[in-house]
């Protein structure tokens, strides 16, 4: 098992949550204090710092017009970590290529970011949640053919080391692609895509990629990790290993249990601000348009975990916490119910949890709960 | 989920990529032929317009690919391809002086038509159409209809909100599933550029049959002023302003634009 330090880089303080319409979108930037805003990017760093420091691999994502993230292009920041970190990977999951205009340009940066950080990077792919669709005016139809066409063109940028090729796709045309530099790893840095459904996971196994799933909790991830093998089954090809297979938890490990309930309140950050308004949860064509009727109807989205307590979460495989053992003991269990995994990815820093407190969850799970858990699952080479 | 028409039970309409291209079709009244394009609210909204269109005309109301009962085929996804479209069934049926009504989105979808071909037209009417951009690049000319909470969609489309859809979790299953697949249409054909092409408005003038362009004096979603300049982009265009009537002023007063289209065509 690799593990893997995430913060989403939020941007905390915040008008009252009832005097703003959304925390995405349409809230000003003039909220952001440039002070604030520059302290608290020194203090992430240093937190992923620290994560390579206690042998913990690192994980950023990027987002636009959020509180929620004040990352709207992870290659920089990847690049910036490809410096400050000596030896974990580096995981940007991920790029959201169905909201990028230009997947060649994807290509690059990520060549270029492997070269900066000598090969620890782990690229992944994702469509992009919904709500960036208005912030980046992105067509929230066809996402999944414009994502699944931008990564062939990226390996195909990755991989082509005689000149030029022209791409004239349904979404993307290219007539001269021969991308400077390449990438360090060969063939290609390790490649990553996103799935919350079943139905995404077929072609994420056709292409052998690590698949991920995000707060999908016990039974979503279950279904799509076994989509992926059922998949793999089907078209004659050996049983993936562990290491195809990541899962992303809030997770926080307290000295006692009582120590790690309260850094998980404070991770609750993450579910409990993000107030969206209907129109940009869930734009036309994002969902099948019966699953978006049942939300205008005022259906319940999987997602929507407000309403959720700590200890729910916590019953549903969506949050891990408490001490090392019990944070051992639900890792164990999510493994088994999962049907074995490779990849967590410790969403280990959201909201108001402060420095020395994400400090100490990441240090307390270096120190107490992976050593346990490399004894069951062999912390494998990450490379594909 | 709805159950969409196929071959048995749809009309074909065209025939591209080897295909077949089926809509639902429904045809109603009797008169000469009227062709009437709906806008994002779909043609099931629009019965009582149709209604009383069909007490002059023959009236033939198809759903567009991806809205209403009609399939879309996975290469249809643009404006231009529904105008081919609709082109190409004027030619298949040999219809010739059609009286061509567009709504809302309907009407981009006959302005398209109109400037590339305008041969089996008799009469155009716009109502409240959208598909040109008329302010500066910093002016949104129409509102951004997925951007904003279905109240003010309501309030912004008529001029009584309550002639809306209002509180979906209280309307039919079936209204909001044509809601929903309606929109999810609508951002397929406009998300980007948003809801106009920017050649359009330069070929305007290729329209060369009479054409009545009427709005709705409290359309929110796209201002009467814009309509101005549709119709002053269109030779010899007539402008009218229709009162109490918001975007979709064909189902706050169905009558008053029944009758306005029946004098344009006389």
């Amino acid at each position: 098992m690799q593990y893997w330090h995430f913060s989403e880089t939020a941007y905390p303080y915040l008008p009252p949550e009832e005097t703003i319409n959304s925390i995405r979108v349409t809230l000003p930037n003039g909220v952001i204090d440039p002070d604030v805003a520059m302290r608290l990017w020194d203090r992430y760093l240093a937190e992923w710092q620290i994560a390579d420091e206690c042998g913990i691999n690192v994980m950023i994502n990027e987002h636009h017009s959020t509180a929620t993230c004040m990352d709207p292009a992870a290659p920089i920041i990847a690049g910036t970590l490809g410096r400050l970190t000596t030896n974990a990977r580096i995981l940007i999951l991920g790029n959201p290529v169905a909201n990028r205009k230009d997947p060649v340009r994807v290509a690059e940066e990520m060549a270029l970011v492997d070269l900066l950080s000598h090969g620890r990077l782990e690229v992944g792919f994702v469509r992009g949640v919904p709500y960036e669709v208005s912030a980046v005016n992105s067509k929230p139809v066809q996402m999944s053919e414009r994502m699944w066409e931008a990564i062939e063109l990226i390996q195909k940028a990755w991989t082509t080391h005689d000149g030029p090729f022209n791409w004239e796709g349904r979404f993307f045309q290219q007539r001269h692609v021969n991308i400077w530099p390449r990438p360090y790893q060969q063939p290609n840095p390790p490649v990553w895509v996103t799935a919350m459904s079943p139905g995404s996971a077929a072609r994420v196994a056709d292409n052998n990629y690590v698949i991920a799933s995000f707060l999908t909790g016990y039974e979503g991830t279950r279904k799509v990790f076994q989509a992926y093998r059922d998949r793999m089954a089907e078209t004659g090809r050996p049983a993936p290993a562990d290491d195809r297979f990541a899962y992303a938890a809030l997770t926080y490990t307290g000295e006692t249990d009582e120590e790690g309930l309260e850094g998980a309140r404070k991770l609750m950050w993450y579910v409990k601000a993000n107030k969206v308004p209907f129109e940009f949860v869930q734009p036309p064509g994002y969902t099948p348009y019966f699953a978006r009727a049942a939300g205008l109807r005022g259906e319940r989205s999987a997602y929507d975990f407000k309403s959720l307590s700590l200890e729910d979460l916590i019953e549903e495989g969506i949050v891990f916490a408490g001490s090392p053992s019990t944070v051992r003991g639900q890792i164990e269990k999510f493994y088994e119910k999962v049907g074995g995994f490779g990849h967590l990815l410790l969403m280990g820093q959201a909201g108001f949890l402060e420095h020395d407190e994400t400090v100490k969850g990441i240090r307390t799970f270096a120190e107490q709960v992976k050593p346990a858990l490399d004894g069951l699952y062999s912390p494998q080479s990450v490379t594909v | 989920m709805l159950s969409l028409v196929d071959s048995g039970s749809g009309t074909v309409v065209g025939r591209a990529e080897g295909e077949d291209i089926v809509l639902d079709v429904h045809t109603s009244g009797s008169g000469p032929a009227l062709v009437l394009l709906h806008g994002a609210e779909g043609r099931e909204a629009n019965d009582a317009f149709i209604a009383a269109l069909a007490e002059r005309f023959t009236v033939i109301a198809p759903s567009h690919p991806g809205f209403g009962l009609s399939p879309r085929p996975d290469w249809c996804d643009s404006v231009e391809d529904l105008a081919y479209l609709y082109l190409e069934w004027l030619e298949r049926q040999d219809w010739h002086d059609t009286m061509l009504v567009g709504l809302q989105f309907g009407g981009w979808v006959a302005a398209e038509m109109a400037v590339r071909d305008c041969s089996r037209l008799g009469r155009l009417t716009l109502v409240d159409p959208v598909g040109i951009k008329v302010g500066g690049r910093e002016d949104r000319d129409i509102s951004d209809v997925f951007a904003i909470s279905r109240s003010e969609l309501d309030a912004r489309h008529y001029a009584d909100p309550a002639a809306g859809p209002g509180d979906l979790s209280q309307a039919s299953r079936d209204d909001v599933l044509h809601i929903a697949r309606n929109e999810e249409a609508l951002a397929l054909y406009g998300w980007e550029p948003y809801l106009h092409n920017p050649r359009l408005q330069r070929w305007l003038h290729r329209i060369h049959v009479p054409t009545l362009v009427t709005w709705g004096a409290q359309d929110g979603v796209v201002s009467p002023d814009y309509g101005r300049a549709y119709a002053d982009a269109i030779p010899g265009a007539r402008f009218e302003l229709v009162g109490e009537a918001g975007h979709r002023a064909q189902i706050e007063q169905p009558d008053t634009l029944a009758k306005l289209i029946a004098e344009h065509s006389a």
